[in-house]
């Protein structure tokens, strides 16, 4: 037992995960000719643009952002998107699933549908628009049993396909980020990031986020075992009871089937209080696209979701 | 046991994360097992587990299937068995585990040796009443062979075998033998009934014959610690961070070279040498966002300043000058196969090591492992599943570690080409040095 050995000074779990993630960018960076980072304004990829700025500050990011546009977002995050793209002053590219609805590529089956997993098409069109060879997304192994599955460098076909029966191998840190041309590959530096780092990754870096995260009374009706915001896009149905309600979002995404939770939480530490007792899940609180099938995400991802 | 373990808890105020794997054959219980472990440590929440157990009601089953946790995928679960890992996360007061769920079935030995690449630990489970077969065997062989320090034997399904300890006493001997004989030898067991909880975070009282701690207990205890040696610096240059912004007079000649130190330590003032050029410079600063850090060390990413102007690129690597690595163009090497289609000789390959990448032929195959008497014969070709001990000619002259020394820079993959799918995982060996191109 040589002093050398416990000499190693190992570090805390956050550092850990950031370190690997900061990795996993500078890999996309060195390996991909045209790569693309996916931001919509929401806390995983509000973290993942930290991660960005230590990986390449000083310098400018090897990439430019991308936000595929349900055209179903708040305001408030759409804004927040915007503005945190500023400050940074990198590019964002917008492409927005009303375009693809325009063009005929995505087509409703009723008009106030959730427009989530239209994103797909739009995005693979971005994909083709722009190039892309490589998409850094901030999906999280601990949100869903097919994510689970996934790698953190995950091939996809010219159809934007994932075959989860027939994944590459992926060893130690060396990730293989080759394609062919039309292939892409889709890259997830906080996979095995849970709900509850991200809440304490966004307190130590003092993270600023949309403020419908934290609670906020807003009007809402119960439907579906869950609480829907009454907006625009999702207004009271005839008999309905509308409450207001002090609530804040876990997650944001499509108006129409992000659900936000009753809290009390104002601050990033009572966030962080709550999701450690929480008994619900992110998605299973959350999302009630998700809850439509057993395989829901599957069988979108093996359509090309992110 | 090391030292580390003795260490009084005090002294480990964030115990870090540790990664560990389940393997071993198929249908031993691993699924279940991890199933029962978050379970058990109440990481499940109240939806999840709804979910699983209206899945296992419209199976037919009257208990909760525990290992839907983690078969995840339609024909997993269609078919009752795993495919492909599967990433579980759980927390502890003192640490954070990333847990791998990794597949029995031999057809899929390649996505075990995927979740194995960055364990810490492998349990390794055993029927009770099937003992040491043949997975067993190849998945402790592939633990040993990536140099997973800790292993753990976890001879399950004990309800089947009346709980009884002549049973555990038996395949325990039987492993230690085969065990020895590879030369594992920390290894540890520990009986278990997955499906009803014994001896996982609770100890159960049908097994009041087993003394040692629980499975919960050992995981808590084990340190994350990958490497047994003194540790040696190494730097492979990920990225360059050239922002060249004339209107900024400090960032005007700034020269950040990117990368993780995949071992040792590193401090300003440090006299580093660069591979390939061999030239040296001095540690001008280490950054993380523009700000100053005084040391670098395992496993964290950074950027290094250097005192001269030095041209240095993504595949490069930075060491300290009084340690340098080997640097050669021939390797010997463990090679595990992972690819449907089979190693053709006269074909080259892509090794990628580090952030390098060189074309790669085979030099020779010096033998393949027979996994059921562990003995070595002689092979012509490779197929999938095969491991075999075998040596490369590159292109590009690597700087390399044994992987025993160092798994950063001990490890490497090939590509083939042709289809850029992953094909191998090799683990140097030894490098033929005098040779360094
Ligand atoms: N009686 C008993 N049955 C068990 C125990 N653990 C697992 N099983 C059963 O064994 C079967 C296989 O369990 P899994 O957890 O799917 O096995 P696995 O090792 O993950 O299988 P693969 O991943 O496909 O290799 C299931 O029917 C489990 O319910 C145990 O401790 N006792
Ligand atoms: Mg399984």
């Amino acid at each position: 037992m040589s002093t050398a050995k416990l000499a190693r000074v190992t570090l805390s779990h956050l550092d850990w995960l950031e370190s690997e993630a900061i990795h996993i960018m500078r890999e996309v960076a060195g390996q991909c000719s045209n790569p693309v980072l996916l931001f919509s304004g929401g806390k995983d990829s509000i973290c993942m643009l930290r991660v960005a700025e230590k990986a390449f500050r000083p310098g400018r990011f090897p990439f430019p952002l991308l936000h595929i546009d349900t055209g179903h977002n708040y305001r408030e995050v759409t804004d927040f998107r915007d503005r945190r793209a500023a400050e940074l002053g990198e590019r964002l590219i917008v492409r927005s699933v009303e375009d693809s609805m325009a063009r005929g590529t995505v087509v409703l089956k009723s008009a106030d549908e959730p427009r989530n997993k239209h994103q797909s098409v739009t995005l693979l069109e971005a994909i083709e628009e722009f190039g892309f060879d490589a998409c850094i997304g901030g999906a999280r192994r601990d949100e869903e049993k097919a994510r689970a599955k996934e790698r953190i460098f995950s091939f996809r076909d010219e159809f934007g396909q994932w075959d989860p029966k027939n994944q590459r191998p992926e060893l130690w840190d060396l990730y293989n980020a080759r394609s062919f041309k039309g292939e892409n590959i889709r890259v997830f530096p906080i996979s095995n990031w849970t709900e509850i780092d991200v809440w304490q990754y966004i307190e130590r870096e003092k993270l600023a986020l949309p403020a419908i995260y934290f609670a906020h009374r807003r009007p809402l009706v119960r439907r579906g075992g869950g609480l829907l915001p009454v907006t625009e896009v999702t207004p009271a149905r005839p008999g309905e009871a509308v409450e207001t309600l002090q609530v804040r979002f876990r997650t944001v995404g499509d108006i129409t089937c992000t659900a936000p939770v009753e809290s009390a939480a104002t601050d990033v530490a009572s966030i962080i209080a709550e999701t450690a007792v929480t008994t619900i899940t992110e998605r299973g609180a959350t999302r009630l696209d998700d809850q439509t099938s057993e395989a829901s995400m599957e069988q979108r991802k093996k359509e090309g979701y992110f | 046991m090391s030292a580390i373990e003795r260490l009084p808890a005090e002294d480990i105020p964030d115990n870090g994360l540790l990664r560990f794997l389940t393997c071993g054959s198929v249908d031993d219980g691993k699924s279940t097992l991890i199933g029962r472990l978050l379970y058990d440590s109440k990481t499940i929440l109240a939806d999840t587990l709804h979910a699983i157990q209206r899945s296992s009601a419209r199976r037919g089953l009257d208990i909760v299937d525990l290992s839907l946790l983690t078969d995840g995928l339609q024909a997993e679960r269609e078919q009752g068995i795993t495919i492909d890992v599967a990433y579980r996360y759980f927390t502890t007061g003192t640490r954070k585990y990333i847990i791998a769920d990794a597949p029995g079935h031999e057809q899929y030995t390649r996505n075990m040796v995927t979740a194995a690449s960055t364990a810490d630990l492998a349990i390794i489970l055993i029927d009770a009443r099937k003992g040491v077969l043949t997975q067993t065997r190849r998945h402790s062989y592939v633990a040993h062979l990536l140099g997973i320090p800790h292993i753990v034997v976890a001879v399950n399904k004990m309800d089947l075998v009346d709980y009884a300890q002549e049973t555990f006493d038996r395949i325990h001997d039987g492993y230690l033998e085969f065990a020895s004989r590879l030369g594992i030898t920390d290894v540890r067991f520990i009986p278990l009934s997955a499906l009803h909880g014994d001896m996982i975070v609770e100890r159960g009282d049908r097994l009041r014959w087993y003394e040692g701690p629980t499975l919960f207990e050992m995981l808590e205890a084990a340190p994350a610690i990958h490497s047994e040696h003194v540790e040696k610096f190494r730097f492979p240059v990920q990225y360059v961070c050239r922002p060249q912004d004339s209107a900024n007079p400090e960032l005007h000649d700034y020269r950040g070279f990117m990368g993780r130190v995949e071992s040792g330590e590193l401090h300003i003032g440090d006299r580093v040498t660069v591979l390939p050029s061999r030239l040296e410079s001095r540690v001008r600063d280490i950054q993380v966002l523009g700000e100053s850090l005084p040391r670098a060390v395992a496993e964290q990413s950074v950027s290094i300043l250097l005192d001269d102007e030095i041209d240095i690129s993504r595949g490069d690597m930075i060491v300290r000058s009084d340690e340098l690595p080997q640097v050669s163009r021939n390797i010997d090497a463990m090679l595990c196969w992972l690819s449907e289609s089979p190693l053709d000789p006269r074909r080259k390959y892509l090794l990628r090591h580090t952030t390098r990448d060189s074309k790669a032929m085979l030099a020779a195959i010096a033998f393949r492992v027979d996994i059921n008497g562990m003995q070595q014969q002689p092979a012509e070709r490779l197929v999938m599943n095969d491991i075999a001990r075998v040596s490369f000619r590159l292109a590009q002259p690597i700087f390399a570690d044994p992987y025993a020394e160092s798994r950063g820079t001990g490890a490497f993959i090939i590509i083939d080409e042709s289809t850029n799918n992953t094909v191998a995982a090799g683990m140097i060996l030894g490098i033929a040095s005098g040779d360094s191109g």
